[in-house]
Parts: structure tokens; sequence; C-alpha cells
């Protein structure tokens, strides 16, 4: 605590040295909104009235699950795709188009593979042309400092992904920032490499010798967000909104088994479990609900596989979700899928960052193929209302066949073209399992028969 | 903050000459001296030519190679600016793409040769009684075989950067132009140079074609390769044509080893992959240039000006972040008002050609150009399949047993690349000799070129079928015509598309060569829109010349689109391995 605050306190003291005394904030979003057109032409609100403010001195992180909108935020801040509606100020400025003073990072690490670790790192600088031995000077300090140093003349294809990820992070630092934002920077990376770039990152932070003001980091990383971020947003999904803040006051440098640390991963996971969805069919024409409801792709198989996992030792049918996805090795946003799927066909349910095991689930623990297969059918045809659609379409209709087309355009109703793909992928790769429909991919018709 | 910034850098470098500047003094002047020179030559009169005609003599082959090759060079170069600028702007415009993109479709179906009828008249009639008319037309025909392709794949590529190199360039603030040189370019490299070789390949067949040319009064004879030929035809001179196939091979495989290799070796670091490939090109004249300090000076003041020229900050109109709202109503305006002209235009257009055309051909002339398109066509269909049956088990024979693969496969690319209407005198020596009928045994010179580009994409596809689908098949016992259907067929079916859609493009091509042939005063025709094609040439007749490509294009463009590209499509849905 002592260490990280006295450095923190030296930056602001610099801060209010250096600026006027009303000074703007680093970053001021308003009520800021964002649509996309959806499959049907109609638009899609991914992100809902977000607030936002960033000062310096400070790493905020944006948590939230795949599709909640925080990636979306990121790049809004960035310039690169502009709000529908609301503020987005960087340094007292509206944002239009990147603005000076924000760098970032990306998930995979965008390098040109044609280029150097010299050349990519000084790229961001001959946009601003800034001459050329100033240019190598500051590129120099860069790979010195984020410990790059004998791989300047390596092209990216040489590296490992952690070193790859360290270019892109010397080549966001060289051009001094202000802001640093950080688009899931260690998620293509694995799980040792990804850990020693955090602590090299943080332990820069708090020794003061990051070149930037402040980071912003999107995140569906729990774990992460709770050990590098002092401010955590949870953002909730369809649409994407803030849910809660969290502050994180915990000392630098954090330890993982920090019985603080652990309750407060804990008390995140339960706030993203608990979340009211409103995932029954009744109400009809609310996105994410009745036939409009997303479908994430699972496969049966590891539906089966979590469903034996779960009934055995030594689970036996209630699983505390942190425990079972370092068990299982996935990343929050997986296990949160795979628990949904489960919840969505009744097998099991998520509350308060817990999985339990239904009593339809433990039966179909200890069935054999064909009745897993006959149940999983039930399930379906009861619980996710576009299966029941279509078997009821194929049911009535003559030639019991219907072309794809005609659920897509309806999923299209609700959802984007990249979702309808998603969720029709699931329907068929589930309504094949549950043996309830064939599908010919070279048509695109879904029918009753079964080849003999 | 732009002004002093730009400043500083351009102050830097003034300030401090070195020696390289001195070379690229001397080398910026030493190109100014030789265009001169070329100039020179190529601003004589028309009548040079006839003064110093064309020899049959075998030492002055080294010349006429060189230039033969000069036309290529400049051609391909010629060929690269257009592919830039054409590819960048139906790429980064969507109102040029609506035009553009259809129209290179359609150029690509136009016969090549049939180019040449037009351009020999129109550069002839620009520099009046001089050479440069002439050269400028040979060019220019070589420029038509090799442009489309190498357009085509710069435009796909553009319009499929990754989205990540995207961003990222705009977050660190790239201005448009330099966007361009740092990622659009590079990104297309690796396709733009391998479209590059197959255009110089099918170049060197039309450089040879264009060179010994005939448009109705006009004969122009340019020193070179294809004009040596033409003459050794004229006078039946076998030994000649024996010596001029030599000289090609030699001129091939120097631009090869000189040229292409280098510069395939040298862009393998464009190609967009993440992790490094085992086996990456090499080229011993790359090596040299990289090891040798001399050599490798040269390069500097080349790397020096593509930093400088890629660094300048021009300005383009950013895309991605558009301001929405009003300017949506302005843009769908603009839009209707920029199709409105399209659709003027080409109305317009359309209708001068029929005036054109009515004034001299009426339906009958229509009726039997169709006639004789459908001839062609029957030949090539014929031609295709006959190849296909042939080298397809020859190329899986191949290409199953890699040490051979390797050996072979050069071999296979460099026939492709050898202008096959240098060997046709050979051919027609025999038909004249036997009294064989031309409309049969003409028809195998169409292909006599093309067939290779079916082998050696067989070969590759063989080479890269999968070794546990082979395992697979051998233990499950799958044998004989079994084993063809549904193993080895379908895995190398989406390459033998390819190299089958390549083979019938030229095969078209071909058939205006191919149809007529002579040897001495002995002339052979085949019927067909090939021959249809060369004798309105020959005889000037330009209303005919453009109906016979019209219907060309069409055929061409049909055949394309209800028959390769449904299967190509299919080979890359269905059957592409991995």
């Amino acid at each position: 605590m002592p260490l990280a605050s006295a450095a923190f306190a030296l930056a602001n003291q610099e801060d209010c040295m250096l600026d006027q005394p009303n000074q703007p904030s680093l970053l001021d979003i308003r009520g800021v909104c964002r649509s996309f057109p959806k499959g049907s032409g109609e638009e899609l609100l991914v992100l809902e009235k977000v607030d936002l403010t960033l000062r310096s001195g400070e790493i905020v992180g944006l948590l939230g699950r795949s599709g909640s909108g925080k990636s979306t935020l990121l790049r809004i801040i960035a310039g690169l795709v502009a709000p529908t509606s609301g503020d987005a100020k960087c340094r007292g400025e509206a944002i239009k188009g990147p603005p000076n003073g924000v760098a970032m990072v990306f998930q995979s690490f965008a390098l040109f593979p044609w280029l150097t670790v010299l050349q990519n790192v000084e790229l961001g600088l001959e946009a601003l042309g800034i001459d050329s031995a100033e240019r190598r000077k500051r590129a120099l300090a860069a790979i010195d400092l984020i410990g790059l140093d004998g791989f300047e003349s390596a092209y990216p294809k040489e590296l490992s992904g952690g070193m790859r990820q360290r270019v892109g992070f010397a080549r966001a630092l060289v051009v001094h920032p202000d802001l640093l934002l950080m688009d899931e920077p260690f998620s293509a990376l694995d799980v040792l490499t990804a850990e020693t770039l955090r602590t090299d990152l943080i332990d820069l932070w708090i020794e003061g010798r990051l070149p930037i003001k402040s980071v912003l980091m999107v995140t569906h990383n729990i774990e992460e967000a709770v050990l590098m971020c002092d401010r955590i947003l949870v953002f909730s999904s369809n649409p994407g909104r803030v849910a809660a803040e969290i502050k994180v006051d915990l000392p630098h440098p954090r330890n993982r088994l920090d019985p603080m640390f652990r309750q407060l991963v804990d008390s995140i996971y339960a706030r993203m479990t608990q979340r009211p969805e409103p995932r029954t069919p009744a109400i009809e024409g609310i996105p994410g609900s009745g036939v409009g409801m997303v479908l994430n792709h699972v496969s049966s198989n590891v539906l089966s596989g979590l469903i034996e996992t779960l009934a055995g030792p030594p689970y036996n049918g209630h699983a505390d979700l942190p425990v079972l996805a370092g068990h299982l090795q996935l990343e929050a946003d997986e296990i949160f899928h795979l628990g949904e799927a489960l919840q969505l066909l009744r097998f099991a349910q998520l509350s308060e960052g817990d999985l339990m095991l239904s009593d339809a689930g433990k039966r179909f623990a200890h069935l054999e193929t064909d009745a897993r297969k006959r149940l999983f059918a039930e399930h379906l045809v009861n619980y996710v209302p576009v299966m029941g659609l279509i078997r009821r379409v194929l049911d009535e209709r003559p030639s019991h066949s219907a072309p794809a087309a005609r659920f897509r355009n309806e999923l299209e109703d609700y959802m984007s073209e990249d979702y309808a793909d998603e969720t029709l992928k699931t329907i068929v790769s589930w309504g094949r399992y549950a043996e309830l429909f064939a599908y010919d991919e070279q048509s695109e018709l879904f029918s009753l028969e079964n080849p003999h | 903050m732009n002004l002093q910034d730009i400043r500083t850098p351009a102050l830097g470098q003034v300030l401090r000459p070195n020696v390289w500047d001195v070379v690229a003094l001397v080398l910026i002047i030493g190109t100014m001296v030789a265009l001169v020179y070329g100039g020179e030559q190529t601003t004589l009169p028309l009548s040079t030519l006839d003064v110093n005609p064309v020899s049959l003599d075998p030492a002055n082959l080294p010349l006429y190679a060189l230039r033969t090759t000069m036309r290529m060079l400049l051609a391909i170069a010629c060929s690269i600016v257009f592919t830039f600028i054409y590819a960048a702007l139906a790429a980064k415009s969507r109102r040029a793409e609506i035009v553009l993109i259809p129209l290179l479709d359609i150029l690509q179906s136009v016969p090549i040769l049939g180019f040449l009828t037009f351009t020999v008249v129109f550069f002839l009639n620009l520099f009046p009684g001089k050479v440069l008319g002439a050269e400028l037309a040979c060019v220019f025909a070589i420029f038509t075989s090799q442009a489309w392709n190498m357009t085509f794949s710069m435009y796909q590529s553009m319009r499929n950067v990754p989205k990540d190199l995207e961003e990222a360039s705009q977050s660190f603030h790239l201005t448009g132009w330099q966007r361009f040189w740092r990622l659009d370019v590079p990104f297309a490299m690796p396709g733009l140079i391998w479209n590059t070789m197959m255009s110089m390949s099918g170049g060197w067949f039309f450089v040879v074609a264009s060179e010994a040319i005939t448009v109705g009064n006009t004969t122009v004879t340019l020193p070179g390769i294809g004009s040596y030929v033409a003459l050794a035809i004229q006078e039946q001179n076998l030994a000649a044509i024996g010596y001029a196939i030599l000289a090609m091979l030699l001129v091939i495989i120097a631009y090869d080893q000189l040229l292409f290799r280098p510069v395939v070796a040298w862009a393998d670091k464009f190609r967009f992959e993440q992790t490094a490939s085992a086996s990456a090109p090499t080229s011993w004249m790359l090596d040299l240039f990289r090891r040798t300090r001399a050599l490798r000076a040269l390069t500097y003041p080349f790397t020096a000006l593509n930093r400088a020229v890629s660094n300048l900050h021009i300005g383009f109109p950013r895309l991605g972040v558009a301001a929405k709202g009003g300017s949506e109503r302005q843009s769908h305006v603009i839009d209707a008002v920029w199709l409105t002209t399209i659709l003027a235009g080409t109305s317009y257009a359309a209708w001068k050609s029929y005036q054109y055309l009515a004034a001299t051909l009426d339906l009958s002339d229509v009726v039997t150009a169709i006639g004789y398109g459908f001839i062609t066509l029957a030949r090539v269909a014929v031609l295709i399949a006959l190849a296909t049956l042939i080298w397809v088990p020859i190329g899986v024979w191949i290409g199953l047993r890699p040490k051979l693969a390797e050996r072979i496969q050069p071999l296979a690319q460099f026939l492709a690349a050898f202008p096959a209407n240098l060997a046709f005198p050979v051919f027609v020596v025999i038909i004249v000799r036997f009294g064989l009928s031309p409309n049969i045994w003409l028809s195998p010179l169409m292909i006599l070129g093309t067939q290779w580009y079916i082998l050696f994409n067989v070969i590759a596809g063989a080479s890269a079928f999968p070794t546990d689908l082979r395992e697979a098949a051998g233990s499950f016992h799958l044998k004989g015509w079994r084993w063809w259907v549904k193993v080895v067929l379908p895995g190398i079916f989406p390459y033998y598309i390819t190299g089958a859609i390549t083979a019938s493009g030229g095969s078209w091509n071909a058939s205006i060569v191919a149809e007529v042939a002579s040897w001495g005063n002995t002339h052979l025709t085949a019927t067909g829109l090939g021959a249809y094609i060369a004798k309105a040439t020959e005889a000037g007749d330009f209303p005919r010349v453009v109906l016979g490509i019209a219907i060309m294009c069409v055929l061409v463009t049909l055949f394309n689109r209800l028959l390769w590209r449904p299967l190509y499509a299919f080979g890359e849905r269905r059957l592409r391995l991995g």
C-alpha cells in the first residue's frame, strides 16, 4: 500500500502542477449509445447510455461478457467507431477520429508482419512526423523499457506470443500517450506468459516508469481485472450498459491467494450470474428471449461432459464457478456460456456464482446414449422456443421440410446477422444430436427425413 | 503540429548529405541518359526499320532477345503502375468500384491480340511515321495481357486487409498515403508478385505475337525474337527457328534466376503469417545482393526514396469514422446522379457501336460469327478435356512422389512461360508434309502452351494432399477406380479448376494465332472465330474485328460464369482441405 499510493500521489501532484487548476478529466463519456443494423435492417442497440469519467493515475477495467459492448465502447474512445448518440470527449475535446494522446494495444497484437520489431515500434512516431534520430532514440528506449532488448531486428513471426504483445506495448508506449487503451491484451496468450506480462506491466506502472497517465482496459477475465485495476466497471449484456462500479483498494502487488482478493473475485462472479435475465419464453419480442433468443454454440459433447463432471465427486451436483473454472481451465466467459446453456435446458441452475445440477440434469448423467438423446430432445422442444417452432413447422408442412432462410429471417428480426448465424449453427448441431430433424447443408433445408 | 513536424525531418536530411546521395545522383543521371538514348532509337522514322531489316543471322539474336526483354519489362512496369492506381481507386471508392470492377472482369475476357488491331492503328497515328508508335502498340499489347489479373489480385487484397491492422494504422494516425504504402501494398505483395509472375509467363506469348503484325496496309516488324521467327517462317528456315527457341529458353531462364526468384524470395517477408514457415523460397541472386556490400549499396537510394515517399504527409479522405445523419441524404442524391451518368454513358456507347457496326454488317454476319464462335468453343472444350485426361493422371502420379515433383514442377512452370507460338512452325511443317486436315490438326496448337497450367496445378494439388488421408485410404483397401473418385480427385479438384481456368482462357487467346498458320507460301486455315478475327485484322476490316472480338468476349464470359465459376465455388466450399 505505501509504495503504490506514494507513486500515485506523486503522479497526481505532478499533474496538478502541470495542468491548469481547472483541469478537464482525461476522458469524459456522457450518455453514449451505439447501435448496429440488424439483419432485418432495423437497429440493434449494443451500448445504452454509458457514462464514464477517467482521471489521471488510475487503471480502469471494463469487465463483461462477450457481446456486452465493452469493446465497442473502447473503439468509440479510440475514435475507430462513432457513437450513435451521446457525448464522447477526450482531454476536453469531442472525439472525431483517433484522438491525439491515445494509443491502443490489441488483442491480436496487430503487428505488421513485414516490419521488424524496431520498425513496428517506430511506426507510430513516423506517422507523427518525428525526425529519424529522435525516432530511433525513443523507440530504443521503449524497447528497452518493455524488455525487448536484442529483438530489435526480428520479425514478428519469429517471436513468441508474449514477445509479440511486448512489441504491441512498446509501440503504444513510444508515442507517450496520456491514455493507454488495451483490448483484452492478454487473452490470446497462454496462462504463464499472460501472468508475467501483467506483473511486468504493473511493476512498471507502480514504479512510475510508464510514460502514460492512465490506462483503460477491456477484459472478460475477472481475476485479471481484480489483479490490475483500481476501478472495475461491470457491463451487463443486451444491451450493454454499466451494471456496477467496483473500487479495488488492494495494494500492489496483489496476491491472488489473499482472502480479500478471493472475496472480491467471488462477489463479482456472483454479481455477474445473478442478473435477472428474462430467459423465460413467455415474453415474445424482447431481444434475448422467446424465438429471438441468441443461442451460443456449445457442443452437446461438452454439455454432456460438464453434466457428468458436475454429477461426480467432488462437486456432487453443486459447484462454485471460480473453482470449476480453475479446475477445467476455462475463462469466466466460457464457463458462463456453458452454465447458461445448461440453465436454458433446465439441466442446471446458475445463481450467486454457483452452478447446481437440476433433477433432470442428475438423471441425464446416469442415462445411456439413446435415452440421453430423448431427454435432450424433450428439453429442447419444451424450453428452447425456436426449436419448438422449427419442429412445429416441419410437422405441419405436408413436405415435412423447410428452408433455413425461413427461420433465419425470423431470427434476424431480433439480432444481428452474426448472431443469427451462430444461433442457427447451434440449432442445427443440437437438433442433429437430439435427432429432432435433419439438415442438409448444401440446400440449407430442414426436414424430418433421416438418411437410411 | 503538422507544419513543424514536416519541416524537421526534411531539414535534417538536407543538412547531412552522404555518399549515397552521390550514388543516387549517378543512378538518376544514368537513367536519364538511357531514356534519352532509348527515346532516340524509338523516335527514328519507321523507314529505318526497312533500312535495317531483321536478319536471320544468329549473331543478331542476343540483341533481338534484349529488345524483346526490354519491351516485357516496360510493359510490366506500366502494369504495376496501372494496378496500383486502378485497384486503389476501386477499393477505396464505392462509386468507382461499381464501374471499375465489372469493367475489369470484361477486360479480362477480351482476346489480347484483338486489342492489337486497334492499338497499332491508334499508336501509329499518334506518332505518325515513328518507331515509337509501333513500340508502344507492342508494349500495350503485352500490358493488356498482364494488367488485369494483377489488378484483381491487388483489389482483392486491399479489400481483405485484416481489421486489426487497419485499426492499428488508424489509431496511430497514419495518413491515407502512409497507410497505402505501409499496409495496403505490403499486404497485397505476395498475391501481386505471384500474379505478376503468371502475367510475365503469359506475356512472352504476346510479345512474340505482336512484334510482327499486319493490320490492313500497315506492316510493322520490330526487331525482336518474334519478328525473327516470323521471318524464319517466311523463308522456311527451320534451323533459325531452332536458334530462336534456344534464345528464348535462355532468356526465360535468365529472367527467372536474375529477376523473379530474387523478388519472390525477398517478398517472403510480406506473407501474412504469424508463424515462420518451414521452407522459405531461396535465391542465390538475392543472397549475393544481401551479402555483397557493394551490390547491397545499390539498393540504399531506393530504400531511402521509398521511405521518403511513403512517409509524405498526403491526406486522403479518411475512411471508417464517417459522420452520420444529414450527409446520408446528400450521399443518396450523389449516388443517383452517378448511376444515371453511368447509364447514360453506357447507352450512348451502345448506340454508337450499333451505328458503327450496322453501317457495314447485317444480321447474317452476326450469325456467321456466332457459328464460328461455337466451333472454336467446341475446340477449346475438347482440348481441355483431352489435356485433362492426359495430365491429371500424370500430375497426380508426379505429385504423390515428392522427390520427382520437386524436379518436374519448375519444368512445368517453365513450359507454361515458354511462348508456344515459337514452336508452331515445327507443327505446321509436319501438317504440310503429311497433308493433314488443318481443321483438326491446327487445334492442338491452341493448347500447346496452356496445357502446362493444368499439369503444374495438379502436381501442386497432389503434393499438398494430406498423408493421413492417403494412409487412411490405403488401410481401408481403397483401390483403382474407387481410389480415384473418392480420394484423389476430390482432393485435387480446387487446384485442377484453377489450372483449367487459366488454360481455357489462354486457349481462347491463342486461337487467334493458332487457327491460321503459314510456312513459306503455304497458308493453313482452320474454320473458327480465331481465324475469323485474324483474317479480318489482316484485311483491316475493323467492323468484323469488333464483331469477332465482341462475340469471343461474350462466349468467354459466359463460359466462365456458367461453368468455371460454379465449379470453382463448389471446390472451394466442399473440397478445400484444411
